[in-house]
């Protein structure tokens, strides 16, 4: 018996995709105990520790698990649309290790207690790691500011008011100013919500057909304009989530280009779908923001190729049965997005507009090091969260087969390539498909 | 009269274009007063025949106190005028203000007023002297003083000494008039507080910036709390008191990266357990909170003697 020494596997003839690193080669990666102690073409040349438990990953891609920073839990408050629990279990079987959840429960994560609890369920759970953003103000009111200093000290990876716009704009400006006091991030859900008021699907012939009120464009390139010139005026870290228009883009572009510390991200609903996905008044495809033309979808691909958009996230919002079979203005916004995440994102890889390895990147590593979690990489050292996963293997996305609590998948019934056969969160598998 | 060197302005309205020789020379003349306050007999006749008004257009109980005290105690007739700022048109009052002292024949106006740039708008239009007695956020150059004369007899100078301002310095026209005075006198002056309460361009004032109070009370001399406002600290500017005392609240931890004999100052009335730590604030070995009020009647006794004097000889050399 050797004692202490903890448990090791190794995970051998692999495809290794690292982007944090660049590597994309065939090899071996160990663990030991919770962490990754080697990994590259030369790892275990000399052969397999004998006390090594032996993963044969046949050829297939092994990168860092999936870092998901935009899903809702909801947990606690609306406990019948998802639990921290069927949350964990619908991340690992889309590969996602580490995820960020949003501050919109019931009550609303904005005090050290709330934080706490979050992550002492998801650390009883055992599946996913949770890292939870708080409120940027208190009880969403807009108006007063979270205590954003003790939040961040209980475990607050960063500031938002989720779902909410945070809409005024001397408030936004002290938040930000606040948040850089910390060096803390801010992040926003762009909608001028005047604009964004009793809407239901985007602006447009289609609404206009549909008879639906709609959500104009401009309601984002509006609050991402105001926004930007608070951040240049702060001097504040500024992230927007989940853009979804051309025009939104090209302000956030040109803030970049100014060198203004702001990011973004988007989601796949935004560069797979557009506002005809709404077609027959389907709900499932009712999101916020909303689904939009065809132009923006592009726009949002092209961003994610280039690299303006730095992160993809799932924005994974479950709602269940009733808040959906509704007539289309009255059911709730929303689509889950855990399970569907990698597949795809990457049919921006098989279309031939990223390559596998930045695929991964906008999915790992750029979440990871925006909100500094220790994630994302395959680095020697850092914690042995990986996915094994085949880019090419086919399947129908059904909504009754996901593992979410809420089946309101707005990509319900396509066919997707990218299939997640292991999931380990610190070296202990966690999820496992079927073989081929 | 006397070998001193002297105040030789009309007013008194701010700290800023002040020269050191004028603020030593005013800084002299208080540390007598400060000697004679503490004798049995506290009053002269320095002013007397003269008429002092102490027009207040905010609240304040220990600012008008002292200037009370310090034109009894020089023998001059003290009016306190206490006047409701709202539901009037400000600017047109105010003249009239003006029009009325100056039909009473008032030596020195100690003037308080809500609105930045008050005071001196009422010295261009009165015939008096006038002195700031805090406007707005701009200047209250006696508290900078009664701070330095209190600095100066705990430590025997300010040049050198390194001060930290902590606190509301946005709001602030203590802060405000403390930095002009310690920077002219050669200090090296910090200012610790969250980015929501420090004014835009605050390093132009020629002070180092600090976000964290740990670190910005590393090695100070001195450390000034600042008033925060109740109604500032519930979200608006900062997120509560409980987050506010935590990372820029004054506690004996905080105080350990001080230098070992670093004094506490407070401009009062405080907050106890919001900018400052009640034990701390009542320690003598380290607070000089009581010495900043009694120094504060010797300061307005001097800046009063010195402008009453200016006002005779101007009148004087007319004659």
């Amino acid at each position: 018996m050797t004692g202490a020494r903890p448990y090791r596997t190794a995970y051998v003839n692999a495809r290794l995709l690292d982007p944090a690193s660049g590597l994309d080669a065939r090899g071996s990666l160990l663990t030991e105990g919770e962490t990754i102690v080697g990994r590259g073409p030369d790892t275990l040349a000399d052969g397999i520790p004998d006390d090594a438990a032996v993963v044969d990953c046949d050829g297939l891609c092994l990168g860092p698990g999936l870092v998901d920073m935009r899903v809702h839990l909801r947990e606690p408050g609306a406990e019948h649309k998802e639990t921290l629990q069927t949350g964990g279990a619908a991340a690992v079987a889309g590969g996602v290790t580490s995820m960020v959840c949003l501050p919109d429960t019931d009550p609303v994560i904005d005090d050290a207690a709330a934080v706490e609890f979050i992550a002492r369920r998801a650390r009883q759970i055992g599946l996913t790691k949770v890292y939870p953003y708080a409120a940027a103000t208190r009880g969403f009111d807009g108006q007063h500011l979270a205590e954003m200093g003790l939040l961040a000290e209980a475990g607050a990876c960063a500031f938002t008011d989720g779902a909410r716009t945070i809409a005024d704009a001397q408030v936004m400006r002290r938040a930000l100013t606040y948040a850089s006091t910390f060096g803390l991030l801010i992040v926003q859900h762009a909608e001028e919500p005047s604009l964004a008021a009793n809407g239901a699907m985007t602006s447009g012939a289609l609404a206009t057909r549909l008879g639906l009120p709609g959500i104009p464009r401009e309601a984002e390139a509006i609050m991402l304009d105001r926004d930007v010139r608070l951040a240049e005026m702060t001097g504040a870290r500024y992230h927007a989530a989940h853009v979804s228009t051309a025009s939104g883009l090209a302000v956030l572009r040109k803030a970049r280009e100014r060198g203004l510390p702001v990011t973004c991200d988007t989601a796949p609903p935004y560069f797979a779908l557009n506002e005809l996905a709404v077609g027959d008044y389907r709900t499932f495809a009712k999101l916020s923001p909303p689904l939009r033309a065809e132009e923006d979808r592009l726009a949002i691909a092209e961003g994610v190729r280039d690299g303006s958009i730095d992160v993809v996230a799932s924005d994974h919002s479950p709602q269940d049965q009733d808040s959906k079979r509704q007539p289309f203005a009255e059911a709730a916004f929303g689509g889950a997005g855990l399970e569907t995440l990698l597949p795809v994102t990457l049919q921006l890889y098989h279309q031939g507009a990223l390559d596998l390895l930045t695929c991964l990147e906008r999915l790992t590593v750029a979440p990871a090091r925006l909100l500094d979690l220790p994630a994302g990489t395959l680095e020697p050292g850092t914690p042995a969260d990986l996915v094994l996963f085949d880019p090419d293997a086919g399947w129908r996305v059904e909504a009754d087969d996901l593992h979410s609590k809420s089946k309101n998948s707005p990509f319900d019934g396509m066919p997707v390539q990218g299939r997640v056969f292991r999931t380990v969160v610190d070296g202990r598998p966690v999820f496992t498909g079927e073989a081929r | 009269m006397t070998d001193m060197p002297r105040y030789p302005h009309r007013h008194l309205l701010g700290i800023q274009g002040l020269h050191p020789p004028e603020i030593n020379a005013l800084l002299d003349l208080s540390e007598r007063y400060a000697e004679q306050n503490q004798g049995a007999d506290k009053k002269d006749s320095t002013l007397r025949g003269r008429t002092v008004i102490n027009l207040f257009f905010e609240n304040s109980t220990r600012t008008r106190t002292s200037f009370e005290l310090a034109g009894k105690r020089l023998g001059a007739d003290v009016i306190n005028m206490q006047v409701a700022t709202s539901s009037v048109a400000k600017g047109e009052t105010l003249i009239d203000t003006a029009m009325t002292l100056n039909a009473m024949h008032v030596d020195v106006l100690a003037v308080r007023h809500p609105d930045s740039g008050a005071v001196q708008l009422l010295s261009e239009k009165t015939n008096c002297a006038v002195i700031n007695g805090g406007d707005g956020r701009h200047e209250h150059p006696t508290q900078a003083l009664l701070d330095a004369l209190t600095i100066r007899r705990r430590k025997g100078r300010l040049e050198g000494l390194t001060v930290a301002i902590c606190g509301d310095v946005l709001h602030s026209r203590v802060a405000r008039s403390n930095i002009h005075l310690l920077n002219t006198m050669g200090a090296r002056v910090r200012v610790v507080a969250p980015r929501t309460l420090l004014p835009s361009g605050v390093e132009t004032l020629g002070v180092d910036v600090y976000h964290d109070i740990t670190e910005g009370v590393r090695g100070c001399d001195i450390i000034m709390m600042l008033r925060l406002q109740q109604e500032r600290m519930q979200g608006s500017y900062v997120p509560s008191v409980r987050e506010f005392f935590r990372f820029f609240g004054l506690d004996y931890a905080k105080l350990a990266n001080a230098a070992p004999d670093a004094l506490i100052m407070h401009p009062g009335p405080m907050n106890r357990g919001v900018e400052i730590d009640s034990d701390l604030a009542d320690d003598f070995e380290r607070s000089v909170i009581r010495e900043q009020v009694e120094m504060g009647v010797a300061v307005r006794m001097a800046c009063l003697e010195a402008l009453a004097a200016n006002a005779e000889s101007s009148a004087g050399g007319a004659a």
